[in-house]
């Protein structure tokens, strides 16, 4: 196992708790958010209600690969916070330079201002917490 | 109940509903004292935790009261989705608090308990909000 050579600490302990405690709140917000728009009113603005999906998903996602904490969690919640980051930064943009492309809000739209920042903030703590877990100090 | 009052008044926009808020946010507090000091969840947050529930479960039932005298949400999608997220954050809280007995588990509940409030008044709009 190439993995034992290189002993990461869980991302499941600790602060990281607290951040999957976060990362479990998105995931129920955008669940919620996404489901009542496209269930009540999908044809209003699809793109934008399948963006809310897609950033439910990439919430459950990150929830469970943190959660998991092995080696294939971490590459899952990597990927997840990445894309995370990319879509808050190109959606906040995109809403701010082109309002017509997303006629009702997404989590991410204006940089997730509708949620205190926290969508922006949160890819940037899941990305740290990664890396501070990359070696186990122990 | 006629026609104005039922305009005006508001189920989940009463005494129940400020004091959850409040309540939530004194856990909150405490809980974030706790989390400074490096202190796990105690029995104050996790009994704090449990008033919060009760006072949301008092205002679920205070909305479904309303609901069958006929009262409607103004976005009533919304409204559940909200109410039904609302009554399962002291559980969760719980839980986490319960997995993690050190400061984080503190900060946790301390998250939790900013998030309720939030929650509470976005229930309160999305009763009153008609249209738009």
């Amino acid at each position: 196992m190439a993995e034992t050579t290189a002993p990461e600490r869980a991302t499941n302990r600790g602060p990281g708790r607290l951040l999957i405690a976060v990362y479990i709140l998105f995931a129920i917000a955008a669940t919620s958010r996404a489901g009542l728009q496209i269930a009540t009113r999908f044809g209003e603005a699809p793109v934008a209600y399948l963006l809310s999906a897609l950033a439910a998903v990439i919430y459950i996602v990150a929830a469970v690969g943190l959660a998991r904490a092995g080696h294939a969690g971490r590459r899952l919640a990597l990927a997840c916070c990445s894309v995370e980051l990319v879509g808050v930064l190109a959606v906040g943009v995109l809403s701010i330079a082109d309002p017509e492309l997303f006629p009702d809000e997404t989590v991410w739209s204006d940089f997730g201002g509708g949620y205190g920042y926290i969508p922006l903030v949160l890819p940037v703590l899941g990305l740290f917490w990664l890396w501070r877990t990359r070696r186990d100090p122990a | 109940m006629n026609d104005t009052a039922s305009l005006t008044s508001s189920p989940v926009d009463g005494f129940l509903a400020t004091a959850a808020i409040v309540l939530s946010l004194a856990v909150a507090v405490w809980a974030l004292v706790a989390a400074v000091r490096q202190r796990p969840p105690d029995r104050v947050q996790f009994a704090g935790l449990a008033v919060v529930e009760l006072a949301l479960l008092a205002l679920t039932v205070v909305a479904l009261v309303a609901l069958g005298d006929g009262d409607r949400p103004g976005e009533p999608g919304a409204f559940f989705g909200y109410l039904v997220t609302l009554v399962c954050l002291p559980p969760l809280a719980w839980v986490l608090a319960r997995m993690e007995p050190t400061r984080w588990g503190s900060a946790i509940v301390c998250a939790i308990c900013l998030v309720a409030p939030v929650v509470v008044v976005r229930l309160q709009q999305t009763w009153e909000v008609v249209g738009g």
